[in-house]
């Protein structure tokens, strides 16, 4: 290799607790090259990272800039070899302005002046063709606003080395494909990008070379050229793997749930669902998919009794007595009293569904608690049930008497999704049941989901991956600024379809 | 009436003093509770420090040195029960509520126990700290509301106008105010957290010693009185009062001061009603914590990470 | 790049414990040596400060709690109290809501009781009296607490102030009433010991102590047992959670604030009913502040606080003994008590925390 090497990791290691987050890893950069580093959640892609970033510090293993040993035990330190990281959970203060957070941290010489950050901002953007308004608030902007605000504070301080985390997680397929082309650009100038992710699409479409992360552990590098899906797959799962999720035939199909118009506003009176209405029925799956933040946390919740309504109906139709109900403006207890049989997993597990520092039998007794007599608790049942599900689920766990906080995030859901399955619901709503998963704890979840559905229950989906939702879901429906874009069968869907329904303005609607 | 405001605008300079002290410290995202204490710790190493510099030169007494010596003192002593505070919970990452309450009740003890050991009664010192800056009797009623002060109102004053400009103009004031919002943002953009906070605790509780001291040497005459920590404790109501603005405290501190003396200038109060009188900072203080929590305001809030400590590694 | 000089390796960094792997016995350990270096500490200043014999200060101590039966006595009374306004502030501080106001409701609940004592005392018999000086104490702990937990639960108002200022609002009405209604003018109230508590076992404080000890069985039970304490748990540990299951937060909030100032009310009413029989500003003595640290330190377990409070009162009592022993300032106890408080609270980092020393770097060639 006749290019020079920017940057180069040699046996990392580094543990959290008991935990292995890297072991002995090694990576190699050029200058002017978009290196992807592909594994699976939970493979040590962020940690490798972060310590190049300097937010750890490696228990072994050296780094190299530029061919010399360096030691990076803080992000300015990073810094000062030209190393910028845009973290996947930014890094912004949400009061500051766009400038004001690009200022940060810098010790330019001279006094600080806003004025001078402001100009070098525009010049920047200028030159990649960002769009952004220098003076908004951070806590005004939008996820893809804010993604502009990060890469332009890495680009303000001169960086060469640019690492990004899960970049697109949180894009459109629009938004994706422009922030491709200022990476490219970047590329053109020499830069070195570093881009972690999991999805192979994007690697293929523009990495120039993939170095692959398996537990923790290297596995190689490879040239983006003389690779395919498949190889890429067999290197960050080790063993080939079936990626079909078994997908049956909705059958003896019923309304149980009928949500009509809904409208609502956030607290700071800013509309988040814009009249929402659709069908679920029982022994489908429907998917719901859209831009993070287009209302599915606020729609879910509504339907829960969780977050007030302005305007609209939730009528549940009994399964066994086909009695109309309406669910609008009643609470959780008060559905329940009603005998409607609504689980609900929520996107926040330890900060919603369950509490962390209570053990799995109190975290059982969330849902029941107030069942029996007398002012005290009953914890026989809750007891017997959390064994259940630590037996069927197979949760890892030294015991049901361990709090929930210190249990793996698959094992985690498993609990929630175990309790809220056992309450034996006619509607499940689960709003992204996987993220953080590993492979198999995410295929868990989906049988479980599978398996709900096939016993006629009305299963509701969020999810975040269009390929697990076309896999998974018979109909998807798709959502933008709380309002309905489209609904799409599952098995036709294509991905550019629903990739357009998701950025569709209001406007167009209709 | 000169009277009541000369004398609401030199206690409304203890708090100035006190809220200026903990404002820097809760911007850079640290809630101490131990403000109280820590005033109380200043007073009493000023006053201290005086009482060892007369019995030192006996009538030989230079102005300025009076006035310094016990000001260093105030500083130095409040600023170590500031670092002992910022070891516990920025290196250990202790509660802060739980330390701040044991600084409090440590720091009202060692006033009790330094103060006994000097005297209580240090109207000689006083009259250097009340001399007024400038007299110009020509003036009159302007004169003496704006001009005739002791040092310390002007001290405070100044130092509540520098950090005002400090926090919202500056560098260091950026990256501080980044570091009580988001500690995690400021760290990834190589700002040093703990560096940061250790100093931003240590100044506030020198600032807020200083207040200590004036409330003794100024407000009081020289007459030590036992009750600097309710001092400490309305300084503390007076940040949220203020939103976090310096400059803003310049007037709620006049005004706290004015509700505390005026049961002392409302003529025809009983004796008993004094009492009731007294009631008053603390039930408006309560009445404008409702009023401020009923029409909530994004650009009035606290620090977002106040009262957290940070942990890089956290998982 | 010319920066890349060889910078500074940290040598040592800090890691955050599984909190699995304590064992149980090295959290008592941490703790112990807290208190001891705590101890050490403070043996050494007040040896600093009066030239005596470390043995000898740490004897006075001891004989200053343990001494006589009377000592032994007034300990007894002493952490019956201070465990009974921390009982009342568990249940807040379990929902997080920082009630720092336990001083003044204790405050105004005495100042309830002593008032149904001066203007009831000689028209109604002693048993009817009675009932009214306990209804009159609760009743008036719970306005004080349940005002704040209002504001709180439909507005989030901060608590913590809230809470503080009513403090200072109910030392100025025990000031006024004193004034008004003390007919010599010396602001000081007589004792009332006629219309006190009964004593049983010819011990006075025998009955303070034992309501104490039920009191802390019931606030055990119904913490750990009941419905409404697994709703504060809840609360405390998650609102997102309670409102997920459809707990109504404002109703908990209230609810607790109202137990919480019914027991401050019983405080006071021991307090005042059972111990002084008078008031001053000064009744309740920084209590309502301990009270939060005892609570704390004994991680919110009434059984726990039992160990907590005493090891207070010992430091309060053995220090007071050692200022009157030495002839030092009384205010050595806080100071004491400060240092004490300081090295227990610092200790937990050390059981939340890890400090690990790095492994040499490999050598390069």
């Amino acid at each position: 290799m006749e290019r020079p090497l920017a940057l180069e990791c040699r046996g990392i290691t580094k543990t959290f607790g008991s935990v292995v987050a890297n072991k002995n890893c090694d990576l190699q950069v050029y200058h002017g090259e978009i290196l992807a580093i592909l594994g699976e959640n939970g493979s040590g892609k962020t940690t490798l990272m972060n310590m190049v970033a300097g937010i750890y510090f490696p228990d072994e293993g050296q780094i190299y800039v530029d061919g010399k040993e360096v030691t990076i035990a803080s992000p300015k330190d990073a810094f000062s070899y030209r190393i910028g990281m845009i973290h996947q959970h930014f890094k912004l203060v949400d009061v500051f302005t766009a400038c004001e957070n690009v200022a940060l941290g810098v010790e330019d010489k001279g006094r600080y002046r806003l004025a001078d950050v402001r100009r070098k901002v525009i010049e920047i953007t200028q030159r990649y063709g960002f769009v952004i308004d220098p003076d908004k608030r951070v806590a005004d902007m939008s996820v893809s606003e804010k993604q502009t605000v990060e890469i332009i504070k890495v680009l303000y301080r001169g960086a060469d080395i640019l690492i990004l985390d899960e970049p697109t997680a949180v894009l459109t397929p629009q938004e994706t494909e422009k922030l491709f082309n200022v990476l490219r650009r970047m590329r053109e100038d020499n830069k070195s990008v570093i881009i972690i992710t999991h999805k192979l699409h994007e690697v293929l479409s523009l990495s120039d070379r993939v170095a692959v992360l398996r537990r923790g552990e290297y596995v190689g590098t490879v040239q983006t050229a003389e690779a395919d899906e498949n190889s890429l797959t067999e290197m960050m799962m080790g063993v080939k793997v079936e990626l079909n999720i078994h997908r049956s035939e909705p059958k003896d199909t019923k309304e149980r749930l009928v949500v009509k118009n809904l409208h609502s506003v956030n607290d700071e009176g800013k509309p988040v669902l814009n009249g929402v209405s659709f069908t679920a029925y029982s022994g489908e799956i429907l998917g719901i998919a859209g831009i993070a933040g287009s209302g599915q946390r606020e729609l879910l919740e509504s339907i829960a009794g969780l977050y007030h309504l302005t305007e609209g109906e939730i009528t549940y139709i009994d399964p066994k007595t086909d009695a109309h109900e309406n669910l609008r403006d009643k609470t959780p207890i008060e559905i329940r009293d009603l005998g409607v049989r609504l689980s609900f997993v929520p996107e926040d597990r330890l900060g919603m569904g369950l509490v962390g520092n209570m053990d799995i039998v109190d975290n059982m007794m969330l849902r029941s608690y107030q069942k029996g007599r007398g002012m005290f608790l009953h914890r026989r049942e809750p007891r017997d049930l959390a064994q259940h599900i630590i037996e069927d689920l197979q949760v890892v766990t030294p015991g049901a008497s361990t709090p929930v906080r210190q249990l793996s995030g698959g094992n985690v859901q498993k609990v929630l999704v175990g309790r809220e399955i056992a309450a034996a619901p006619s509607v499940l709503m689960a709003a992204y049941p996987v993220r953080g998963l590993d492979v198999n704890a995410s295929y868990t979840i989906y049988n479980l989901l599978n398996h709900q559905k096939e016993q006629g229950v009305a299963v509701i989906f969020v999810g975040e991956d269009l390929d697990v939702l076309m896999e998974l879901c018979d109909r998807i429906m798709v959502i933008n600024s709380g309002m309905v874009t489209g609904i799409v069968d599952g098995r036709t869907a294509r991905k550019d379809e629903i990739g357009l329904l998701m950025t569709k303005s209001n406007k167009e609607g209709e | 009436m000169l009277a009541f405001l000369v004398s609401a605008i030199r206690l409304g300079m203890t708090f100035l003093l006190g809220s200026t002290g903990e404002t820097i410290t809760e911007k850079a995202g640290h809630l101490n509770l131990g403000i109280p204490g820590v005033m109380c710790v200043g007073a009493a190493c000023g006053c201290y420090a005086e009482y060892l510099y007369f019995t030192e030169v006996g009538i030989d007494i230079d102005p300025t040195l009076a006035i310094l010596i016990p000001m260093l003192a105030a500083l130095l002593g409040a600023a170590a029960m500031g670092l002992l505070f910022s070891f516990l919970t920025i290196t250990l990452r202790a509660n802060q509520n739980m330390t701040g309450l044991a600084i409090t009740t440590l720091g009202v003890g060692m006033s009790e126990y330094i103060i006994n050991e000097a005297s209580i009664i240090f109207t000689k010192g006083s009259r250097y700290f009340r001399a007024p800056l400038l007299e110009i009797p020509e003036l009159e009623w302007f004169g003496e509301l704006f001009l005739g002060h002791g040092i310390f109102v002007y001290l405070a004053l100044a130092i509540a106008l520098i950090t005002t400009y400090v926090l919202n103009k500056t560098r260091i004031g950026l990256h501080l105010r980044a570091v009580g919002e988001n500690p995690a943002t400021a760290d990834a953009a190589g700002i040093n957290v703990s560096l940061y906070r250790y100093v931003a605790t240590c100044v506030g509780c020198g600032i807020a010693g200083l207040g200590g001291l004036s409330f003794i040497m100024d407000y009081l005459k020289g007459n030590w009185e036992y009750c600097v920590d309710a001092i400490g404790w309305l300084s503390i109501a007076l940040v949220i009062f203020t939103v976090w603005k310096p400059n803003l405290a310049i007037i709620g501190s006049i005004v706290f001061g004015a509700l505390y003396v005026a049961s002392s200038y409302i003529p025809g109060v009983s004796f008993a009603g004094k009492e009731l009188f007294k009631m008053l900072p603390y039930v408006v203080t309560i009445l404008v914590l409702i009023f401020t929590s009923m029409r909530k305001n994004r650009d009035h809030q606290p620090p977002q990470s106040l009262g957290l400590s940070y942990f890089r590694e956290e998982r | 790049m010319a920066s890349s000089e060889k910078k500074h390796t940290p040598l040592l960094h800090i890691v955050k414990r599984d909190p699995g792997t304590l064992t149980w016995g090295y959290k008592l350990l941490v703790r112990g040596i807290a208190i001891l270096a705590a101890l050490v500490v403070c043996g050494v200043l007040i040896t600093l400060l009066t030239g005596e014999n470390p043995v000898v200060v740490y004897g006075s101590m001891i004989s200053g709690v343990f001494g006589t039966s009377r000592r032994v006595w007034n300990m007894l009374q002493g952490v019956a109290i201070l465990l009974c306004v921390s009982l009342a502030v568990t249940p807040a501080f379990k929902m997080k809501f920082w009630n720092i106001g336990a001083e003044g409701q204790v405050l105004i609940s005495g100042l309830a009781c002593v008032a149904a004592m001066m203007f009831l005392g000689d028209v109604l018999p002693l048993g009817l009296l009675i009932v009214v000086m306990v209804a009159a104490s609760v009743l008036a702990g719970m306005i004080w607490a349940v005002l704040p937990a209002i504001f709180k639960a439909y507005w989030n108002t901060n608590e913590t102030l809230f809470t503080l200022m009513m403090n200072y609002v109910a030392t100025q009405l025990v000031a006024y009433f004193l004034k008004v209604f003390v007919k010599n003018g010396s602001g000081v109230l007589t004792p009332m010991p006629e219309f006190g508590l009964p004593v049983i076992g010819g011990q006075a404080y025998l009955l303070n102590v034992l309501i104490v000890l039920v009191l802390t069985i019931l606030v055990y039970v119904y913490l750990k047992f009941s419905k409404q304490g697994y709703e504060i748990t809840i609360v405390g540990e998650s609102e997102n959670t309670a409102r997920y299951i459809g707990i109504n937060v404002k109703k908990v909030v209230i609810r607790t604030m109202l137990i919480s100032g019914a027991v401050c009310g019983l405080a006071g009413l021991l307090l005042v009913g059972g111990t002084n029989h008078t008031i001053s500003t000064t009744t309740v003595g920084g209590r309502g502040f301990t009270a939060i640290m005892v609570s704390w330190l004994g991680k919110f377990d009434p059984l726990y606080m039992v160990l907590t409070s005493f090891l207070i009162i010992f430091l309060e009592m053995g220090s007071q003994q050692v200022s009157t022993d030495f002839r030092i300032s009384s205010s050595i106890s806080s100071i004491v008590t400060g240092i004490i408080l300081l090295f227990i609270i610092g200790c937990e980092f050390f059981l939340q925390y890890r400090v690990v020393f790095r492994k040499n770097r490999k050598e390069n060639v």
